[in-house]
């Protein structure tokens, strides 16, 4: 394995490990600055899991290893995920490892673990968290697919990499490209699904009733929770670069260009603090829907995919 | 402007004109629907703007700022009025649930498409790929016309349907002769005072709008 | 090679049938006639399996010609690589299912005769054999009555409750009927292969070499499609599957739902693919759309369920479902003159099919040691036996995470080579099969997602959470044979998920004979690390090092986390201050499934009602809730009532015909014969 690209990987998992808690302090900063509150630190999340990280696990009487499983392989998948997706670099060398239906695969893992850890103490809270979280991962996957299709017939390839260089290698017109714009308005609305943001779920409730993907978590302490929360901010992490790198990759260094990585890293910044402005916005703006107003939401972005692969065929 | 970069602009606002059809198909709120339509009237007068231009009609100029004029402006404003004079809810029901719609919606663009295929093989328009989105955004107007309860949407409805047929129009031809234009555009301005004219009767005969409630003038049983 | 693969076979499917004789020696000590006769079961299998693996690597064709049959219709007899691999498959899953039934078995002792048992399952695996090793219709035929007679008798075993034998009845009609349709198609086939003069047709190598006109080969192709899809449990003739798969007992319902739908499958592949070999390609639409139907209807059906085997019942549709749309793309590639594509898409339905009989065979086996140790079917009455039976739950986990297309097991390679099949139809020449496959893909998406759902349901509300039930029975773990029967059906989905490519590799030459092309050049450019299936640039995938890559990361992190660890406590759960928290307010299957109930509700025949007792004092505070639930097959209704009732009406007038009077009857004859002087002579 060549030394160059092996050290790329590691730098951007380390980076991926390091900023994620950052951008979700972000994130909580902007939110704060727009509702006029005063805001967080915004080191404050690396402070919040090192406090996890140093307290005592109190586990349920009734968890089997399974709970205490899952934080690990939760943290494992989404950790592998980051060495996939191409945040600073195309050319990374475990981005032959997953496409992007292999990458919507390995989150999918992670939800599956999740959902059935909250099944594992014998509440309901666990349980209706589980049942509501497997229900919009259902509905959002077909619209899913069908971006990753409209992605994938311009560059002609499901593997990231090749899709970011494929935007990158082209003229402008790739961009003004409506099935693109189309698939971009998709990807939004399912990453707000995925990852659990308002208008589909709020990560800030406290109130049981209206948890999704809090529910499920909701007995998690000490180490273990931990590691879920880290995974649920790499997530977000992640879902940006996706998007970043399949929609607006100018700023990813090529493949063997080792000294445009800095120049690379004040792209991933700036393109950073756009988004979460962006997600701020959207956050602020919408209330969170009831729960079977998902289904039209989600339908809307399956639509909005699918008028993306129709404008490709149509019009390009 | 080179010719593709304005092909690519042009086919760019089709594909919003398209949205925005969609978007008035599933839309609930009264005030969201007359906006949508008046952002599909603005996409649809930029680009026969932008067609004008690149095909050198100029006649399509005074096009565009008709359509301006007429579905951004006037046509709003006329519906706006008609809707708070006659104090109308904010929501719509629907007489089919609203995933269905967008499915049906989708499968009338796919119909159009294989429709209008023929005609995209011997056409030499910069425009010739958008015939197919115009006939979806009339079928899709027909099919708001159907799937509402509301007589305002069924308006909304003809009037989208008539952005359609203008949107071919354009793509067709290079737009229509400046007298059948005009001609058009002062129907559906009449048309529009001609609704609202009726609208206030079935108000005050029905005491709704609820095309539901028309039935009731059926002849026995 | 001192035996050729096709004597090994043979020799299998003799010692299978011996067991008629072997069985009755042990009648009286029933606990050495279950591990004699299983165990020999087990050796036979091995060498079907042998055989095949052989005949599939090298690619070989050979025939024999058997003594048996009609006079001038002997038995022909064939093991190319697409009977091989069918063979493999069988072979592979009856090995691990004949372990395993030595462990269940033995709690059939006792209770009832288990020779039955023993003799029906040898002839059900035996008749399976024959029918992938048929080269002729007539033992073609021959061979798939007798796999059906036995299965019968397998899903009678246990015929003292009346819903059984119904079950089992309507099996009976279906496969029936079934086999009609196969058997008109063959005679259309036969008959034009001899222009209908003699009965020399009948062999498959007769039809392979006739020029099907193409009206003929319509109805010839659209009859065995029916026949086979009757047997297949495709939609709308799938309302056997969830009556008689659960009510068998649990090692035949894994090698029903395994390998016997499988060789329904076979007679697809076989009959379009080899015999009529060039059509139209809206056939290949006809099937792709039964798949899709299938697939979603199998899996929104399965999530109604409570009962834990007639989940997995519906599950074989939907996955069966998902096996045809591999075989339908490859089939509209295949007319198109694609023939790269077709091979990629055949190689995804045939490796599914693989991957179906391991990790539905390992899921039935796990619903069998479950019943075996709690004797329940309803998983609304279970929870917590991951604590009481922890080598069944992790088994049957790695079964359900198979299923749900996870990576890095098995069901996830089939189902990713399966979308780049779906990714490549731009390159159709058609526009209207352009904009609507990637329809099709989306509603595959739908399909797997909504599969991992309803296994979160299932393994959560059997295995997880604590006892829903009223009272508890004393459980303990399943003894050994069941365990290693289990445990290899696991092992083989994680191998088949890690290393693709060898097992492409081995495949290629089915694609090679059937459409002329093959994946496994570019599937294994970069070795076996990588699967990518058309070009690198394309797409691609490594099973393995995904599975290394998460148990490294979850391994450093262990033991960074354990360098120093925390203490550990033990609490109470979160019950948001309300102290009575009952096993019974846990979610069940039905709740779980709700929202998707709600949202996809109007597919079904949906009956819900609530009843509130009330208690004198107040409303609002209910003494007792009823709640009523029936969730029903609209197929019933819609398609079954009508015609059972019009075959009833037409029997009724026919029934005029029966006077009861002998006269009558004298008339009958009579004017028969004067009609036959007047016609004929």
């Amino acid at each position: 394995m060549k030394f160059l690209p092996l050290l790329m990987e590691i730098m951007q998992l380390l980076l991926l490990l390091a900023a994620a808690p950052l951008f979700a302090g972000w994130v909580k900063m902007v939110k704060c600055w727009s509702q006029g509150r005063t805001s967080p630190s915004l080191l404050q999340p690396y402070r919040d899991i090192a406090k996890l990280f140093s307290k005592d696990v109190v586990l349920a009487e009734n968890a089997s290893w399974i709970f205490r499983f899952t934080p690990y392989i939760v943290f494992g998948a989404t950790l592998l995920a980051g060495g996939i997706i191409p945040i600073l670099s195309v050319d990374l060398p475990l981005s032959a490892t997953a496409d992007v239906i292999a990458l919507v695969a390995l989150f999918a893992i992670a939800r599956f673990f999740t959902a059935l850890a909250g099944m594992d103490i014998g509440t309901a809270f666990g349980g209706m968290g589980s049942s509501r979280e497997m229900m919009i991962a259902s509905l959002a996957e077909p619209a899913m697919l069908m971006a990753v299709f409209t992605m994938s017939l311009a560059s002609k390839s499901t593997s990231l990499s090749h899709i970011a260089q494929a935007i990158l290698q082209s003229d402008i017109h790739m961009a003004l490209r409506p099935s693109l714009a189309f698939a971009f308005l998709a990807f939004v609305m399912i990453a707000i699904a995925e990852t659990g943001r308002i208008p589909v779920d709020n990560p800030a409730t406290h109130l049981e009733l209206t948890m999704i993907h809090e529910a499920m978590i909701l007995e998690y302490s000490g180490r273990h929770l931990a590691l879920i929360e880290w995974a649920g901010m790499m997530k977000l992490f992640l879902y940006m670069s996706l998007g970043a790198a399949a929609f607006f990759p100018w700023g990813i260094a090529g493949a063997g260009n080792m000294a445009a990585i800095p120049l690379a890293l004040i792209y991933l910044i700036i393109k950073f603090a756009l988004a979460g402005v962006v997600l701020v916005l959207i956050e602020t703006g919408l209330a969170k829907m009831r729960f079977f107003r998902v289904t039209e939401f989600l339908g809307a972005a399956f639509l909005l995919a699918t008028l993306g692969m129709l404008a490709h065929f149509i019009l390009e | 402007m080179d010719i593709h970069t304005t092909a690519q602009i042009i086919n760019f606002l089709a594909a919003m004109v398209l949205l925005t059809a969609f978007g008035m198909l599933v839309q609930r709120r009264i005030y969201g629907l007359i906006h949508l339509f008046a952002w599909q009237g603005l996409f649809l007068s930029v680009s026969t703007a932008i067609v004008g231009y690149a095909a050198g009609r100029h006649h399509l100029y005074i096009s565009s700022v008709l359509t301006l004029a007429l579905k951004v402006i006037l046509l709003p404003y006329i519906l706006n009025a008609l809707i708070h004079k006659l104090k109308i809810r904010k929501e719509i029901e629907t007489v089919v649930n609203v995933p269905l719609t967008m499915l049906i919606g989708i499968a009338l663009v796919i119909f159009s498409y294989s429709l209008t295929a023929p005609v995209r093989e011997m056409s030499t328009l910069v425009t010739r790929s958008i015939l197919a989105i115009a006939l979806a955004t009339v079928m899709i107007g027909l099919l708001m016309m159907i799937t509402r309860r509301h007589a305002v949407t069924q308006i909304i409805g003809f009037l989208a349907m008539e952005n359609g047929l203008f949107f071919a129009a354009t793509s067709a031809t290079y737009g229509m002769p400046l007298v059948v234009e005009l001609g058009v555009a002062i129907d559906v301005l009449i048309a529009a005072f001609i609704f609202g004219i009726f609208f206030f009767h079935i108000n005050t005969t029905f005491d709704s709008l609820d095309v539901e409630q028309m039935a009731r003038l059926k002849e026995g049983e | 090679m001192i035996f050729s693969p096709l004597d090994l076979a043979s020799l299998s499917v003799l010692l299978f049938l011996l067991q008629v004789l072997l069985a009755p020696l042990f009648r009286k000590n029933e606990r050495a006639m279950v591990n004699i006769c299983f165990s020999l079961a087990a050796a036979a299998s091995l060498l079907a399996v042998a055989a095949g693996i052989w005949t599939v690597e090298n690619g070989t064709t050979e025939k024999a010609i058997l003594v048996l049959g009609l006079p001038d219709l002997p038995f022909h007899l064939r093991l190319d690589a697409l009977s091989g691999f069918f063979l493999t498959t069988i072979g592979l899953l009856a090995f691990y299912v004949s372990v395993y039934s030595i462990g269940y078995v033995r709690g059939f002792i006792g209770q009832r005769p288990v020779m039955r048992l023993v003799i029906f399952y040898s002839f059900f695996i035996a008749g399976m054999f024959m029918v992938v090793l048929a080269d002729d219709a007539l033992f073609f035929l021959i061979s798939w009555e007798f796999m059906a007679a036995a299965s019968y008798f397998l899903v009678m075993y246990e015929d003292e409750k009346a819903e059984n034998k119904r079950a089992a009845f309507l099996y009976l009609v279906i496969a029936h009927i079934g086999a009609v349709a196969i058997l008109l198609s063959f005679g259309v086939m036969a008959g034009l292969a001899t222009d209908f003069r003699d009965f020399s047709g009948y062999t498959f190598d007769a039809m392979r070499a006739s020029q099907f006109p193409v009206e003929w080969a319509t109805a010839a192709f659209f009859l065995s499609f029916f026949g086979f899809a009757a047997k297949a449990g495709i939609i709308p003739l799938h309302v056997w599957l969830p009556e008689a798969h659960p009510v068998a007992p649990s090692n035949i319902s894994a090698l029903m739902s395994g390998v016997m739908l499988k060789t329904a499958i076979y007679g697809i592949i076989r009959v379009t693919l080899d015999i009529i070999k060039v059509f139209p390609w809206w056939w290949g639409a006809v099937v792709l759309v039964f798949g899709l139907v299938s697939a979603v209807m199998g899996v929104l059906y399965a999530l109604m369920q409570h009962d834990l085997k007639r989940l997995l019942a519906y599950h074989s549709v939907e996955n069966i479902g998902i096996i045809l749309i591999g075989i339908g793309l490859s089939m509209v590639f295949m007319s198109f003159q694609m023939p790269l594509i077709a091979a990629l898409a055949l190689t995804a339905g045939v490796y599914h099919t693989m991957n179906h009989a391991m990790f539905k065979g390992l899921l039935f086996m796990g619903a069998g040691a479950v019943l075996h140790a709690t004797h329940e079917r309803n998983m609304e009455e279970m929870g917590g036996l991951i604590h009481k039976m922890p080598w069944t739950a992790v088994l049957f986990l790695i079964g359900c995470v198979s299923i749900s297309a996870l990576p890095p097991f098995n069901g996830f390679v089939s189902e990713w080579l399966t979308f780049q099949a779906f990714l490549l139809s731009p390159s159709l020449p058609a526009p209207i099969l352009k904009l609507l496959m990637p329809i099709g893909a989306a509603i595959l998406a739908l399909t797997g997602a909504l599969a991992a759902a309803c296994f979160v349901k299932a393994f959560g509300v059997t295995f997880l959470g604590r006892w829903r039930g009223h009272h508890k029975p004393k459980i303990q773990e399943v003894n050994w044979p069941m365990r290693i029967g289990m445990m290899m059906a696991a092992a083989t989905c994680l191998l088949l998920g890690i290393l693709p490519t060898l097992f492409i590799g081995w495949m290629d030459t089915i694609p090679v004979q059937l459409v002329g092309s093959t994946i496994s050049a570019s599937a294994g450019t970069y070795g076996w690390l990588w699967l990518t299936p058309v070009a690198s640039e394309r797409a691609s995938y490594s099973g393995i090092t995904v599975f290394l890559g998460i148990l490294a990361v979850v391994a450093a992190v262990y033991i960074l986390l354990h360098v120093k660890p925390g203490a550990i406590r033990r609490g109470h759960v979160w019950d948001c201050g309300f102290e009575k928290l009952t096993e019974r307010m846990q979610y069940n299957a039905t709740s779980f499934s709700m929202p998707i109930r709600r949202i996809f509700g109007y597919l079904f025949n949906i009956k819900e009602q609530v009843d509130l007792a009330q208690q004198s004092a107040h409303s609002a505070f209910p003494k007792r809730l009823n709640y009523y639930l029936r969730v029903r097959d609209r197929a019933w209704g819609w398609l079954y009532k009508p015609i059972a009732e019009a075959s009833f009406w037409l029997s009724r007038k026919v029934g005029m015909l029966q006077q009861g009077r002998i006269q009558t009857y004298l008339i009958y004859s009579f004017i028969t014969i004067i009609l036959l002087l007047v016609f004929v002579i």
